[in-house]
């Protein structure tokens, strides 16, 4: 299965240089948006348009629970502003055809990704999960619960998690987190999500 | 300066935790004595000490020698007065506040005054564990991570009244006993549990939310962070009720309403689905097939 490349205005899935650009094919069965643009083609058996933190339905339209099509969404899952993961979050609405995402996860896996399927909800699967996590890590170090290091330790030797939530979220960007963090508590207002105070400190020195 | 650990006693060694904690102590050479209120609890943990042991020199992780200096440092006992000798006392009983003060107050009057008092407890305060006792200076929480006897993890913490040299001491045994301990306060959770019962609820809200099925929950989190483990395998291993307890434990405490237990968590466990142990949790034990949440 080929994949065409419509449009490409700077992707956080594939950056310059990665070898999915390069694999692309004028007229294929699919075709990718990448960076934020979008279209419709029903001519296509899938269209996949590259996500941010925005939602599908922010691209193609919703109506009522019944929307769907062969638009299918994805991102390539980043810690923040860490090299892109082998992971492709592919995202579907209530009605998206079954072909169009089952064409959506034979190009991607034939490209060598993991793909997994989530509904059109804010934060995907990771992001969702892990940032009330992050914050929860931040917080517990401004009330002194450990050290970042005892903390982090403490995932890796108890959790088998090879890297700890401080050093990952600090990896990532503690602003990118802050973004991300206020995208989700925006939408779902569950304190969770509300930036910790470490982020909110990162995210104002990166705008000065 | 007060005596060094030399003799250690372990409570509720018939038990999960207790008979690990107990193969640690004895391992590392200290004089291990291995008490429960139940005899054949007792029996049943020596017989799978022995059996490990025997493993490890199978594997070549410890000599013949070894393993039989590590048998001959334990002994069993069902009488608290066999503890009187005890440096250093680890309970590993029933999660109760009240069973876990019972204990302490009673062997508050059998050992000597330089007697450390350590409790593994997950979900009690330290401070509330010592709280009433005479010697809440010697009371520190070491909190060691299941399998007890493989996890090098220890979780230690001071109670308000713990006295840093008591602290210090305690520290200075896990070490030796070739442990690794992090220090955290006496809060709920210390940092692990702290970190992952509320993390494991927001997975179950998620499949309650319809985000994704379980086996994509657990792919996404392993590819894109690469742990070990999903959380929905995780959980199942767990058991979902003991996933309800931990949030009992804490939400009451910490109104988090990240710690309270998700109502799809609490429809499993109504439905007989407590994870690997009844066969089904997320996953189907028995086809090896996915349950959707
Ligand atoms: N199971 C875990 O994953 C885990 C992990 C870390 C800490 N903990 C903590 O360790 C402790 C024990 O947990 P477990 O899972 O090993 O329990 P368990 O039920 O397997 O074992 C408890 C043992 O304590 C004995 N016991 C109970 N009350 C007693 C008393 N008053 N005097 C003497 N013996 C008594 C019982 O006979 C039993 O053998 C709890 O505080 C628990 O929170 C458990």
């Amino acid at each position: 299965m080929s994949y065409e490349i419509i449009s490409n205005t700077g992707s956080r899935s594939f950056p310059d240089g990665d070898t999915f650009l390069d694999n692309a094919q004028a007229g294929a069965d699919v075709a990718i948006y990448l960076g934020g643009a979008s279209g419709e083609d029903a001519s296509r058996k899938a269209v996949l348009i590259e996500l941010d933190l925005e939602c599908l339905g922010e691209h193609t339209g919703e109506n009522k629970g019944d929307e769907g099509s062969n638009c299918v969404g994805f991102a390539r899952y980043r810690n923040g502003n860490d090299d892109p993961s082998q992971l492709i979050e592919l995202v579907r609405q209530p009605k998206t055809n079954e072909e169009a995402i089952a064409t959506a996860v034979e190009v991607l896996e034939n490209a060598g990704f993991d793909v997994v399927v989530c509904s059109d909800q804010k934060g995907r699967i990771i992001d969702r999960l892990v940032r009330p996590k992050y914050n929860a890590a931040l917080r517990f170090l401004d009330e002194g619960l450990a050290t970042a290091d005892d903390m982090d330790l403490t995932c890796r030797l108890g959790l088998g998690y090879p890297v700890g939530p401080v050093e990952r979220v600090i990896r990532g960007d503690l602003a990118r987190h802050h973004d991300i963090s206020v995208n989700l508590f925006y939408e779902t207002g569950a304190a969770g999500y509300a930036p910790a105070r470490r982020a909110v400190v990162a995210k104002r020195r990166s705008a000065e | 300066m007060t005596k060094n650990i030399q003799t250690v006693a372990v409570c509720g060694a018939g038990g999960t935790m207790g008979a690990g904690i107990a193969i640690v102590a004895a391992r590392a050479g200290y004089t291990t004595i291995a008490y429960d209120m139940q005899e054949d609890a007792l029996q049943h943990s020596y017989e799978q000490t022995e059996a490990f042991f025997n493993k490890s020199v199978e594997r070549g992780k410890m000599s013949e020698l070894e393993r039989d200096a590590a048998l001959a440092n334990l002994s069993s006992t069902t009488s608290l007065e066999g503890l009187a000798k005890a440096d250093l006392i680890i309970e590993a009983i029933f999660e109760s506040l009240d069973v876990k003060r019972d204990l302490f107050g009673k062997l508050d009057k059998i050992c000597p005054d330089h007697t450390i008092f350590a409790s593994n407890t997950s979900t009690l305060s330290i401070t509330e564990i010592a709280s009433g006792l005479g010697r809440q200076d010697k009371v520190v929480g070491i909190h060691f991570c299941l399998p007890a006897q493989l996890m090098k993890l220890i979780e230690m913490s001071p109670g308000e009244n713990t006295s840093e040299e008591t602290f210090q001491k305690a520290w200075a045994w896990a070490e030796e006993a070739g442990q690794t301990p992090v220090k955290t306060q006496d809060k709920p959770g210390f940092i692990l549990n702290a970190l992952l019962v509320p993390f494991n609820n927001d997975v179950i809200r998620a499949i309650e939310a319809g985000v994704a099925e379980p086996a994509d929950i657990d792919k996404a989190i392993k590819s894109g962070l690469g742990y070990r483990m999903g959380p929905c395998e995780l959980l199942d291993l767990i058991g979902l009720d003991t996933q309800i307890r931990l949030c009992e434990a804490f939400y009451p405490i910490t109104l988090d309403p990240r710690a309270s237990a998700p109502p799809l968590l609490r429809r499993m466990v109504a439905a007989g689905k407590l994870g690997r142990k009844s066969g089904c949790g997320f996953y189907d034990y028995h086809q090896d097939a996915m349950f959707g949440g």
